[in-house]
């Protein structure tokens, strides 16, 4: 069962920040979703590999060649803020 | 009826012969948009005055004697997920609000090369994350066939635009039943490739091994012309599989003798609207009689693919959705102590109750000690529904069964109880796990509302699809039928 204690857990990891409503909702709403999910422990998987996707595709190469660059100004441009040709962001250190 | 009204491929007829130009059909669909608009709310952005250029360009080319790609000068509305150059893709979240791609998604720039016209970018839930459209960051879409009601989701825009006769066709985006249930609330044709058919080149990633690109079209003939446009290899999505693909339009003939047609026995289980399973029935009767093989058939793991979906989906979400921290593009929160408080209020504020809810939900799958429980599991009950399909497909071409369990419901009906609108995707998401092409084709109606059959094909079947979807269409002719309205 998940708890109020694993919900903010799991916020922080996910960089989110619950209000109390929120923390109250989710807590709840989780558990029922999660509850329903416990069904598949039903099924014996032991011998079953898992498909993380459905193509035999793996290793895709391609040539090592220097392709078109996007434009810097064009990047920059949805920049929420910017020095130069840097994105800025508040103090880290 | 209008210009509007119309298929793409009647109307690049008419354009052909000179009956009508392409700025004519252009202003149709924009007069359209002035009249309904307000009530379907179908849009984010409409661009008309670059849809009117684009349309007066193709009527120059044509003009000139050049000979042009079937769907030339056709107005098309892209799903606001789809990345379009110098036109602001949002995924209808606040978080991307302004944002303003720098380079076109890949089958944009098909579009771009087949000479469609880009009328605008549709409204969906946020970041294709819902059933029914109401998760939109902005506003709703209401369904044309009843305003009261969902157009369905998350394409529940570029299926209510096709409906209206906003758009001539459209694209949308597919990860549990995002194409197929909106095309059957509203009326329309609507297909999921096979993964790896269409290039996911510039679609907003959800779920990066579900998500596909497919078109909602008012008939079965426009779906595989508009298949023709987007299909193919691209080398910039290394998911997209390699070698030609096939003229699509080649598969739209009416025989469809000796075609074996399973009906899996447990998508008609409890929960089936009455009027649904009557509809699926009849178009049983249709098939059988155009000289098809019905018979009924099993897919064992059906009651866990809703499980498995809402644990895979969200928690490659919670992966893709890491990027929208403030720093490259998309809201900032401003008022905040250091990065991280940055990174926290940026997301808390940008994404809505349903984007967090699943970003919480994969997360915890993901995280140690769960992961094994129910991420691993989920991805080995993956397999065991892949093989049902795979048996099943021994003995059929193709698999029939309803697109969704109800017509369309009301807004608010269901927007309280997540589990209670994830089961409206309940035969359609297994389809995302096993990476099949399935269509949605409009099959009958109930009380006046649409209702959709889904054809279930073999990786890169979909030419069979097409042929059983024309074959089923030109002897019932729901695809003709159009929404009053309201006028």
């Amino acid at each position: 069962m998940i708890t109020r204690a694993d919900v903010e857990y799991v916020a922080l990891l996910a960089r989110l920040e619950l209000n109390e409503e929120e923390k109250e909702l989710y807590t709840r709403q989780l558990g029922k979703i999660l509850e329903y999910a416990s069904i598949l422990q039903q099924l014996d998987t032991s011998e079953v590999p898992p498909t993380a996707h459905v193509l035999p595709l793996q290793n895709v190469f391609r040539e090592d060649r220097v392709g078109e660059d996007l434009p810097v100004e064009e990047v920059l441009a949805n920049a929420p803020d910017r020095e130069g040709n840097y994105f800025k962001v508040p103090r880290i250190i | 009826m209008q210009l509007c009204d119309l298929p793409a491929h009647e109307l690049a007829k008419l354009l052909r012969n000179r009956k009508v130009s392409a700025e004519e059909i252009c202003r149709s669909v924009l007069q359209r948009i002035d009249e309904v608009e307000k009530k379907t709310k179908a849009f984010i952005t409409v661009d008309g005055e670059k849809a009117l250029e684009q349309a007066r360009r193709v009527d120059k080319k044509l003009k000139n004697g050049a000979n042009l790609p079937p769907l030339a000068g056709m107005p098309v509305a892209i799903k606001d997920n789809i990345c379009t150059k110098g036109l602001r893709t949002t995924c209808a979240s606040k978080i991307l609000a302004n944002f303003v791609p720098p380079y076109n998604a890949t089958v944009v720039e098909k579009l771009a090369a087949a000479e469609a016209v880009i009328i605008g970018k549709t409204n969906m839930d946020e970041f294709a994350m819902g059933s029914s459209t109401e998760n939109s960051g902005f506003f709703p879409t209401r369904n044309p066939w009843d305003y009261s009601r969902v157009p369905g989701g998350s394409s529940g825009g570029s299926a209510a635009a096709v409906a209206a006769g906003e758009s001539i066709y459209a694209l949308g985006s597919d990860t549990g039943g995002s194409i197929r249930q909106p095309a059957a609330f509203c009326g329309v044709v609507g297909m999921k490739p096979t993964y790896g058919a269409v290039s996911r080149y510039g679609l907003v990633a959800f779920a990066s091994s579900l998500d596909q690109i497919g078109p909602l079209t008012k008939d079965v003939t426009d779906c595989a012309l508009v298949l023709n446009v987007i299909a193919g290899h691209d080398p910039r999505d290394s998911t997209s599989v390699p070698g030609e693909r096939p003229d699509y339009t080649q598969f739209l003939k009416e025989d469809i003798r000796g075609l074996r047609i399973g009906i899996p026995r447990e998508y008609l289980a409890e929960g089936l609207d009455s009027g649904v399973r009557e509809v699926l029935e009849k178009a049983c009767a249709v098939l059988k009689e155009a000289g098809a093989e019905v018979a009924e058939t099993s897919l064992p793991h059906s009651a866990y693919a809703l499980p498995t979906y809402y644990l895979i989906a969200p928690a490659e979400a919670s992966s893709n959705l890491a990027r929208y921290d403030g720093v490259r593009y998309g809201y900032r929160a401003e008022d905040v102590k250091d990065v991280l408080d940055m990174f926290k209020k940026t997301r808390s504020r940008g994404f809505g109750a349903e984007v967090k809810r699943r970003i919480m939900l994969g997360t915890y799958a993901l995280s140690a000690g769960y992961y094994d429980a129910y991420y691993l599991k989920a991805l080995q009950v993956r397999t065991l529904i892949k093989r049902d399909f795979d048996t099943a497909f021994t003995k059929f071409d193709v698999l029939l069964s309803p697109t969704s369990p109800t017509p369309a419901f009301l807004l608010g009906e269901k927007i309280d109880d997540p589990l209670k609108m994830y089961l409206s995707d309940i035969f359609t998401l297994a389809i995302n796990l096993a990476g099949l092409p399935a269509v949605s084709v409009p099959g009958g109606f109930v009380d006046g509302l649409p209702v959709g059959v889904q054809f279930i094909g073999k990786p890169f079947a979909e030419g069979t699809l097409l042929h059983v979807a024309y074959a089923f269409e030109k002897r019932t002719e729901y695809t003709s039928r159009r929404p009053g309205l309201g006028r």
